[in-house]
């Protein structure tokens, strides 16, 4: 982290409205698996949280977005029950990558003038309902056209769909099972200092490796959980967001849904061990005016342990190939140099397409990670920055964060975010 | 009038409106592997598409193409999630670099057809089979007949080309 190039980002250009908005209230319900709630409930839940997080009201929030996959509640009822009128809503289709993509489309219809502030929320009932492994009702449906090259040859869940890249990667780059495994070891560590993940037992590489196998190379250890849950985030002007109750996390650079060519069918354009992160790297970093190496915390998008080391690598934080050995170095763990989904991401706090790894670094930059450390006199957190089990999880002065959220191999979103410097 | 066919308990529907995809399937039908050729770029493409992706031209015709090719990459499943393929574990499905136009129009880009790995008798191949199968495998397509207007392409082992000495696998069994 360079304090210098904080103070270029915030006061050096009006780029692409580089830190002139603000995520200003998250939220989000418990982690589960039986909810017994509607999305509906789930979503009023977390928007909730997020208002009181911000400290708004309903008359503060005229703006709202969500995505699904047809999985959800629409936003009418969500801001219909919440007594919230709005100037301007959309629900789009979606999963993972939709995130950024949409922080990005709420800061343009912002500054259009359409509304002033936007709540975005993904609402699932992703183990009991829909479940976003593929199993239940999304295995069930005919297949239908399109589908027909893919779902009719037992190629249809995203395990399934990605492997070819991985298997790619270890094939180019001699990337191992072992090291990739260290993206388990580090979230789960990182989920143990986590009060709300759902699990929180830490694992080790060989648990990893003999965990039975999915579909070659995933075992079970590598995929992510499935879980009911809603989160929330709200988006709004800097100056506004400086009126808050929490600091402001100032959005410097956002990239939506940024793909690789002949998205029909990305396997057609190689090499397929390189995925969309090498292309939307060229428009995170120049408009965040930061680089990889100025980054203090990631929030690499882990439906699979693969998918964050393969972003990692594609958006220069190490050389294009080294991935296995930056995510098995100890750099992507709490007391590393640059942790990677500090509150254990989709592999063990909760599986939210991407909404959780956005929530925590912002409260990564607020210096209020919701950790097990006391609460002081003040109201803060007293961080011992103590990473043992059970212990802190909150980086010691974070600055700039940078998720990079993952639809599939070729399609993905990213976001850097900074403290605010005032 | 869509086609409709049930394939391994699996429902399998072509909308009447989807030419492209009816011309494909009907083609693989009579053993005859077609794909597109765009009139302005003379380069094919799979899968079927309603444009060329690389000149945006929307004339294209249906050229045979000789369906040998090389495994690029491959997924092998042992965990089923559609219970089509419950019975199937493990299964592989290849994803393999055709020979023609390969590394065409740029280096890395390959007419890459996926298909699971069968027999030369159109069934699942066994897990003997399988372990003998990685990147670098030589393949031939077969089809599987869904009804008389609709088959599926498949990949088995080419038994008269030459074979790499160890094709990559992953290293767990």
């Amino acid at each position: 982290m360079t304090l210098s190039s904080v103070n270029e980002a915030d006061t050096s250009t009006e780029k692409f409205l580089r830190g002139k908005y603000a995520i200003c209230g998250v939220g989000e319900t418990t982690y589960r698996r039986g909810s017994n709630e509607t999305t509906r409930a789930l979503g009023t839940w977390a928007v909730k949280n997020a208002m009181d997080d911000a400290g708004m009201t309903a008359d503060d929030v005229d703006g709202m977005l969500s995505y699904s996959g047809n999985d959800s509640t629409f936003s009418t009822f969500i801001a219909g029950d919440l007594g919230i009128r709005l100037n301007f809503y959309m629900d789009v289709h979606g999963g993972g990558s939709s995130t950024e993509a949409l922080i990005g489309i709420a800061i343009g219809v912002i500054e259009a003038g359409m509304c002033k502030t936007v709540a975005i929320f993904r609402a699932m009932n992703g183990y009991s309902s829909v479940r976003i492994g593929g199993t239940g009702a999304r295995s069930a449906v005919p297949i239908v056209g399109d589908q027909i090259h893919h779902r009719a040859y037992g190629w249809q869940s995203a395990g399934q769909m990605f492997a070819p890249t991985f298997l790619r990667h270890m094939y180019d780059y001699g990337t191992t099972p072992e090291q990739v495994a260290g993206v388990k070891v580090a979230h789960s560590k990182h989920a143990s200092n986590n009060p709300k993940a759902y699990y929180k037992t830490r694992y080790t590489v060989d648990d990893v490796v003999n965990s039975r196998i999915i579909c070659k190379p995933l075992h079970l250890l590598d995929c992510c959980v499935e879980t009911d849950n809603a989160t929330c985030i709200i988006v709004t002007r800097l100056d506004r967001a400086r009126d808050c109750k929490n600091p402001p996390a100032v959005i410097q650079s956002v990239v939506g849904r940024c793909c690789k060519p002949r998205i029909d069918m990305h396997y057609q354009h190689g090499p397929i061990s390189t995925v969309a992160g090498h292309y939307a790297k060229d428009i995170l970093w120049p408009n965040a005016g930061v680089g990889p190496e100025d980054i203090d915390v990631t929030g690499s998008y882990d439906a699979f342990t693969f998918t964050t080391m393969l972003q990692l690598e594609d958006y220069g934080f190490c050389k294009k190939g080294e991935g296995g050995d930056y995510v098995s170095s100890g750099i992507i763990e709490l007391g590393g140099d640059r942790p990677n989904n500090t509150s254990g991401g989709h592999l063990c706090e909760g599986y939210t397409h991407g909404m959780n790894m956005v929530i925590e670094n912002t409260r990564q930059l607020r210096g209020e990670i919701d950790d097990s450390c006391p609460v002081g006199p003040d109201g803060k957190k007293q961080h011992t920055y103590d990473y043992s089990e059970g212990g802190c999880r909150q980086v010691k002065d974070a600055e700039l964060t940078a998720n990079l959220g993952w639809a599939m191999p070729g399609t993905g979103s990213a976001m850097v975010m900074a403290k605010d410097a005032r | 009038m869509p086609v409709k066919g049930e394939y391994m308990g699996m429902a399998l529907t072509i909308d009447d409106l989807d030419g492209e995809n009816l011309d494909f399937f009907r083609y693989c039908s009579e053993g005859d592997f077609r794909l597109q050729r765009g009139k302005q770029s003379g380069l094919l493409r799979y899968p079927p598409a309603t444009a060329c992706p690389w000149t945006s031209d929307r004339e294209s015709e249906w050229v045979s193409v000789e369906a040998k090719g090389t495994v690029h990459s491959y997924v092998e499943v042992h965990h089923p999630i559609q219970p089509a393929f419950k019975e199937k574990i493990p299964y592989m499905i290849l994803l393999v670099d055709l020979d023609t136009q390969k590394g065409e129009p740029t280096a890395d880009e390959a007419l890459r057809v996926a298909g699971n790995l069968v027999t030369t008798d159109g069934e699942f191949a066994s897990p003997d089979i399988i372990k003998a199968v990685g990147i670098g495998t030589r393949v031939r397509m077969v089809f599987t007949n869904v009804t008389d207007e609709f088959a599926l392409p498949q990949w088995t082992v080419d038994g008269d080309a030459e074979q790499p000495d160890e094709p990559w696998r992953y290293p767990q069994e």
